[in-house]
């Protein structure tokens, strides 16, 4: 006898996203998290008194509208513009507006001709993201054995394929397996912009952006973005904690229970069946179906018995690439930093979006070089983020927090191990964030260093790799999280995946957790 | 102004002539122009040093399609190959890794490696050759446009789709991943063993700018055992004579069906009257009028040197604008006194093939030192010691050495001028050499050094990358060289286009050059 | 460079004919003289000596040795007793062989398996999330047949083990001419017979003890010929010929299951898991594809065959093994399958052929065609599906009294 009609594996965002799409559908839920709170990597942590963090994730605003639309979950999110702040080596900045028309007169600055191509680019990406967003919302089909069903539920892929016109379905093709480098030397020459936009796709990537597939990883953040551009920008009020928070009470309205304090030790299997779940220290709780929020690695060795998967299988998984490679760092501030950069502007405008160090093409590609001997960056690349400027209750009066996401800090270094480098690293940070914010040093209260290793220790994330599976062109679409399983279903009846290591992958999107459900619906009967 | 010949092919080189034999052989009566003394385009032998031959451009036969090799009945007309069975390549701690002829011994070989890697290596080969039985019929195909594919392009699509299907779904599964990852991921996946991977990464980056663990190079490695010798995949061959023995095949083959080939006539620019190709105007001021010419040249000098831009719509000069040439590879010839004694080499029988890729460190060093300009200070190095196979090529006792370089770049001025940037770089590869060969300063008779830039100077290859064009995937198929234009025509009627710049791509294939041919005989029919 | 095995030495000064074939990277005599039939009828009525070193060896060790050959061959292991040997396939996730050899329980945790191709990268990748150790002692153990009825005799004046007591497929560690060895009784003749492994230091004096004695006994050394004529007698398949590892090919015509390679009896569904079991209960549950069958050509319809041409009946002197086709009819229109390997056998005085053949013709008794090309044309000779193995002496199995 089932005691649930569904117990979802971990409450991270994706899980609870499944959680509330398959409760509003009748479906009894049960949602099971190891850790004392919901959230997974998207949480608020007060690191130092009075000093609230993102810890891991970061990067508010690219939550799906239609989890918005369907799930109804509490949240405020504080848009803030400009999109980016890029302070410069000699002093001068891009920043990326929402608005085009006043971006194209920021690049001015840079190279006349680049303003102009500017508008066209934004369009055309735009384009472009519109049908990638299509692709990331519909269930891959299962390549190469294409049935009716998979043709139907590509149908919502025909309007923006088709508003792309003829031209630009070749340009599509073309586009998705570049590199966003050779992407930008093809629109624009001033290294500044093409630095400032190229970020944007390694950043969720161990690479750099002369290597083939980061320009849809640029279309990937672009699909999901708030903006309309390349990147959000904004917070969530109270932290990415909040943002899960609000999915939990969203799912919990709709009827799901969640217990955290849960950890599961394995999946009950009989005849080919999920069937339920071990609870340390608890009787085993049955449930007609199973869904894992945890990435596919421990889905399939830990929670499944690797001993009966198949030889491919096991081979398929074994091969994922995780690979994470940014550091978080958190800074408690006394007060805001100034950046050289900034002139005479208002520093609480101009800093309340991302702020990126990332100069140009060659500057991010020479950071990602090391990785490939072991090495982390000594000149990373850097993504910053000042929240408590929108959402002050995040700092005691007057002060501030930042978080840092550092690139690249490879998780695994050849020679030794982090222990011994993790703050010499955060030392290379902070001397690199002072080329750009010289006083930087006077305004540090404390720091917090997460590389990797500790993000896979804190938050269960292998390798330390935030969307469960490096989204390369060799893990997306039918390939992720191993080729012939995905569209969320497993090789065990009933056992499902709905975490960021299935198609689309990464970022708080809840996308995965939508179509996750879905596909339990369609299996319902 | 009368047509004195249905087709002028622009360009001696092997798909120039490959197309010719083809037009030739279905009764037009054809004129190849040729700008060099020499025919062949890179696929040429030279008497550089007296009494010693130099492939001096492309130097082992593997990948021209079975198909020509039959239909021109190129066996008759001179084709003679040799097959070359061993390889040999040292490391840097006086240890080597050898490939012979028999599979037993090869395993051998490779088990003082590593056991796992000497099982694995046969089954590696097989998936490799199981993938280029996969896309074989791609290589044999007029790409579709798949924006606008017609009836016939529907049929092609359909058709590959099935063969698709056909192939399995593990196959299948292989494919799509090997299409988009880095050699190097490819090879981790098989491999433990550090110059086990190096040996087989090789031919993952040959011709491209790209290192062993750049995306894309899986797909390179691929292309490169798409060969055929006598019905054995994988196989390379030494052409007897070199490969300039295969252009005389071709030529003479050619010459047989009625087709007339003029050397030292250098093509000025194709005549164009209303949107359509009349003839061609040659450097010394002659015009020669044909219904048809047929551009064997790339495609930055098919569309932006010979034609005028105005001919041409602006997206598709945009578009061949943006095709990424980026020569990667040098050359040096050496004649030689002697053979070299190689300080790792016991059996003289290896003395054929010569890889100097003594680990995957190493090559991704090579590929980083000449990504921001320059060259590799240790260069990867694709030997070959014709003259130890083929008596033809150097007097006896004496030899000739062919060597292949990466990576090298168009432009490296911080090495000064021409002169000086060619000495610098082939200093860099004979002391790089001598480091495993100390006896080859001793014995160098004459030496011949091609940069990227003297490989366009002499060869018209633009930024000297050897296959017209790099193979990327987004300059792959129905994109090479430009969207809507993979089918051999060009916005100017009666105006084609047969290099390696256009579907299936570099290497001596005679693919583009054939494919070319059955189009414009279908146009004309 | 070919490979000696550590019994080359001695071999290579009895190998008179200089026949010599690849054997996985080994020089391996195909026959010591230039006629084979003195080696054949050694197996069949004295004893005859091969040099097996080239068979690939693994040691598999630790708390999941067990677990892991359970997890990727089709018997199940668990029932394997500590001194035991069993002959068993292995399978891909599709259920299709791999390779066959022998699993042998040299204790409770510890197990040594044969194969005939490189199996290193296999055990290994289903040692995943196991606790084992696992070896390839293929270079560490030279290996010896020594196959026939006096073959125990023989043996036996040479061990202080007593072979009369090991039964059939069992293994045991004694000294043969004092150095230490491995003796199992099994074989690929089909006959009594005892397969002896021994480190590569100790091998010449086990080669030369065995041909010492061997000479009261009428040992011959044999190669490969004679072999392939025992082996089809005894109804054992050769890779490669009979069947293709699924490891070496990726078109699915050329692969197999146990099944239909008549190796059903080894698949053991009862087990929880093992690589290929779904895919093998699918097919057990709707029926192989083909069926593995001995025939027995009709000599007297071939004899007429050569009286059209005037000539005497013709008979193979050696075994052949390039596929031919068999049809269910004379006029050759129904094409059910192939003949892999065939050979005339003198001591049963029968023309004997291992087919792949449609199920419903797999009957014993069926009447099929083989197709037999004499002077350039094609016939069909009649056969009948009589049991496999073809020759099976009791002395095989056999304790003695």
């Amino acid at each position: 006898m089932a005691d649930y009609d569904v117990i979802i594996i971990g409450a991270g965002h994706n899980g609870l996203v499944a959680a509330g799409y398959l409760a509003k559908a009748g479906r009894r839920v049960l949602v099971l998290e190891r850790r004392e709170r919901v959230g997974g990597a998207a949480v608020t942590e007060e690191i130092f008194p009075g000093f609230r963090f993102s810890t891991c994730a970061d990067g508010s605003g690219y939550l799906s509208a239609e989890v918005r639309r369907d799930l109804k979950p509490d949240l405020e999110i504080l848009a803030a513009d400009p999109v980016v702040f890029a302070p410069q080596p000699d002093g001068s900045r891009l920043a990326i507006w929402r608005d085009t028309a006043r971006t194209a007169q920021e690049i001015e600055r840079f190279s006349q001709a680049d303003a102009e191509r500017y508008p066209a680019f934004v369009d055309l990406m735009g384009k472009l993201a519109k049908v990638v967003g299509g692709l990331m919302r519909v269930p891959p089909p299962d390549l190469p054995d294409v049935g009716l069903r998979d043709l139907r539920s590509l149908l919502p892929l025909a309007g923006p394929v088709l508003s792309l016109g003829r031209k630009n379905v070749n340009q599509l093709l073309r586009v998705l397996p570049m590199p966003v480098a050779d992407l930008l030397d093809e629109w624009f020459e001033s290294d500044v912009v093409k630095g400032t936009i190229a970020a944007n796709g390694v950043r969720d990537l161990t690479w750099g952006p002369k290597e083939a597939g980061t320009a849809y990883a640029l279309l990937y953040n672009w699909a999901l973005s708030d903006t309309g551009l390349f990147r959000s920008a904004g917070v969530v009020k109270g932290g990415m904690g909040a943002l899960t928070e609000a999915l939990a009470g969203a799912a919990g309205s709709l009827g799901a229970e969640i217990r955290t304090g849960a950890p599961v030790k394995r999946v009950i299997v009989e005849d080919g069946c999920a069937v339920g779940v071990e609870v340390d220290g608890e009787t085993p709780l049955r449930a007609r179906v199973i869904v894992s929020n945890a990435d596919p690695r421990t889905s399939f060795f830990e929670l499944l018995d690797p001993y009966s998967l198949s030889a491919g299988i096991v081979r398929h998984v074994r091969s994922i690439k995780y690979r994470g490679s940014a550091a978080r760092i958190h800074l408690a501030l006394s007060e805001l930093p100034e950046f050289t950069a900034l002139g005479g502007e208002d520093p609480a405008v101009m800093l309340r979006g991302p702020i990126q160090i990332a100069p140009t093409l060659t500057y991010l590609q020479r950071a990602y070089d090391c990785v490939k001997y072991g090495e982390a960056s000594p000149r990373p690349y850097l993504d910053l983020l000042i929240p408590s400027l929108l959402d002050p209750g995040l700092a005691p009066d007057g002060r501030h927090v930042m978080s840092i996401t550092a690139k690249y800090a490879p998780y695994r270094l050849r020679a030794g191990g982090w222990e011994a480098r993790t703050e010499a690293f955060a030392d290379g940070v902070i001397d690199t964030l002072a080329e750009y914010a010289p006083k930087i040093r006077d305004v540090i209260l404390q720091r917090r260093t997460l590389v990797p290793p500790d993000l896979e220790a804190d938050f269960g994330l292998p390798e330390g790799s935030p969307s469960h599976g490096e989204m390369t062109l060799d893990q997306f679409f039918h390939m992720r999280p191993i080729p012939g399983y995905a569209r969320y279903r497993t090789p065990t009846t009933g056992f499902y995946l709905c975490g960021a290591g299935t198609h689309p992958g990464g970022g708080v999107t809840g996308i995965p957790g939508r179509n996750a459900a879905r596909a339990v619906l369609e299996d319902w009967s | 102004m009368m047509a004195e010949y249905d087709a002028i092919v622009v360009g001696g080189g092997h798909n120039g002539l490959t197309c010719a034999a083809y037009l030739a052989r279905a009764g037009r009566k054809t004129l190849v122009l040729e700008r060099r003394h020499v025919l062949g385009g890179a696929a040429v032998t030279e008497e550089i040093h007296p009494g010693f031959k130099f492939t001096v451009c492309s130097y082992v036969v593997s990948l021209m399609r079975p198909e020509v090799i039959r239909e021109l009945e190129l066996a008759r007309h001179g084709l003679h190959i040799l097959p070359l069975q061993s390889a040999f390549a040292p490391m840097e701690n006086g240890d080597y890794l050898a490939i012979y002829p028999d599979e037993g011994s090869t395993r051998e070989e490779i088990r003082r490696h590593s056991k796992r890697d000497a099982d694995m290596a046969p089954k590696f080969n097989q998936l490799m050759y199981e993938m280029a039985f996969a896309v074989k019929p791609i290589v044999g195909m007029v790409p579709p446009d798949p924006s606008r594919p017609g009836l016939r392009g529907l049929r092609t699509l359909r058709d590959l789709g099935r063969h698709l299907q056909g192939l399995g779904r593990e196959t299948f599964h292989h494919l799509t991943k090997t299409m988009t990852m880095s050699v190097a991921d490819l090879l981790d996946e098989w491999f433990e063993s550090d110059i086990v991977k190096a040996y087989a990464a090789l031919n993952g980056i040959i011709g491209t700018k790209l290192g062993p663990q750049s995306p894309g190079t899986a797909y390179v490695l691929l292309h490169h055992y798409m060969g055929e010798l006598d019905g054995a995949f994988t196989a390379w061959g030494w052409q007897r004579g070199g490969t300039g023995g295969v252009s005389d095949a071709i030529a003479n083959a050619a010459r047989s069906h009625g087709a007339e080939i003029r050397c030292e006539a250098p093509v000025a620019r194709v005549l164009v009257r209303d949107g359509r190709a009349v003839g061609v105007a040659l450097e010394n001021g002659d015009e020669i009028y044909a219904k048809t010419v047929v551009s064997g040249c790339d495609p930055r000098v098919t569309f932006r040197k010979l034609v005028e831009e105005k001919e041409l719509p602006e997206d598709f000069v945009a578009a061949i604008d943006r095709f990424k040439f980026r020569g990667s590879s040098g050359k040096v010839n050496l004649a030689l006194d002697a053979l070299p004694r190689f300080t790792a080499m016991k059996d003289p029988a290896l003395m054929q093939m010569i890889e100097i890729c003594p680990s995957m460190d190493y090559l991704e060093r090579a590929y980083d030192d000449a990504s921001y300009g320059g060259f590799s200070k240790r260069p990867f190095l694709d030997i070959i010691i014709p003259s130890t196979i083929d008596p033809t090529m150097a007097p006896p006792g004496k030899h000739v050495m062919s060597i292949f370089v990466q990576y090298a770049s168009y432009d490296m001025p911080e090495y000064g001028n021409r002169d000086e940037q060619r000495d610098a770089f082939g200093n860099a590869v004979i002391d790089t050499l001598t480091e495993f060969a100390p006896n080859l300063k001793d014995i160098i008779l004459h030496r011949q050094v091609l940069t990227p830039w003297d490989l366009e100077q002499k060869f018209g290859l633009t930024e000297g990358n050897i296959f017209q064009g790099e193979l990327t995937l987004d300059q792959l198929f129905f994109l090479r060289p430009a969207p809507g234009w993979a089918d051999y025509r060009t916005p100017i009627r009666s105006y084609y286009q047969c290099g390696s710049g256009t579907h299936p791509g570099g290497g001596i294939t005679s693919g583009p050059g054939r494919l070319a041919a059955l189009e414009i005989l279908r146009d004309r029919n | 460079m070919p490979r000696r095995t550590p019994f080359h030495a001695r071999t290579a000064a009895l190998c008179t004919s200089q026949n010599w074939q690849d054997w996985s990277g080994y020089l391996s005599a195909n026959s010591y003289e230039l006629d084979h039939m003195r080696e054949y009828n050694a197996v069949r009525t004295t004893c005859a000596l091969f040099d097996i070193s080239p068979l690939f060896k693994y040691h598999v060790r630790g708390r999941d040795a067990g677990r892991l050959l359970d997890r990727m061959v089709t018997r199940d292991v668990s029932k394997c007793r500590v001194g035991q040997v069993m002959y068993t396939p292995w399978c891909d996730d599709d259920g299709k062989v791999i390779d066959d050899g022998t699993v042998a329980r040299l204790g409770e945790d510890f197990f040594r398996l044969t194969a005939a191709i490189p199996t290193l990268d296999w055990l290994q990748d289903n040692a995943f999330g196991l606790t084992v150790e696992i070896e390839d002692v293929t270079h560490d153990f030279g290996g010896l047949a020594l196959q026939g009825p006096t073959s125990r005799d023989l043996l036996q004046q040479l061990t202080g083990a007593d072979l009369g007591s090991l039964p059939y497929f069992h293994l045991v560690d004694d000294k043969v001419a004092g150095m230490p060895t491995r003796i199992s009784r099994t074989g690929y003749t089909g006959d009594l017979g005892y397969e002896i492994f021994v480190e590569p230091k100790g091998a010449e004096a086990v080669w030369d003890a065995l041909v010492e004695m061997g000479r009261a006994y009428n040992l011959q050394p044999a190669g490969n010929v004679a072999l392939d004529v025992v082996r089809i007698e005894a109804g054992l398949l050769l890779i490669d010929v009979d069947f293709v590892s699924s490891k070496k090919t990726f078109f699915e015509v050329q692969k197999s299951t146990p099944y239909e390679l008549g190796l059903g009896w080894t698949v053991k569904l009862r087990k929880k898991h093992f690589v290929g079991r779904e895919a093998l209960r699918r097919e057990k549950a709707r029926g192989a594809a083909s069926a593995t069958v001995g025939l027995v050509l009709d000599i007297l319809a071939l004899e007429k065959i050569y009286a059209g041409y005037g000539m005497p009946l013709q008979l193979p002197y050696t075994s052949w093994n390039v596929a031919v086709p068999v049809y269910a009819d004379e006029d050759q229109r129904n094409h059910i399958g192939k003949a892999t390997s065939g050979t005339w056998s003198p001591i049963l005085k029968q023309y004997v052929v291992i087919a792949r053949v449609k199920p419903q013709h797999a009957e014993l008794g069926s009447h099929l065609f083989v197709e037999k090309t004499v002077e350039g044309r094609r016939f069909a000779v009649p056969a009948e599906v009589v049991k496999m193995p073809f020759f099976d002496p009791a002395r095989k199995k056999e304790m003695p009294s």
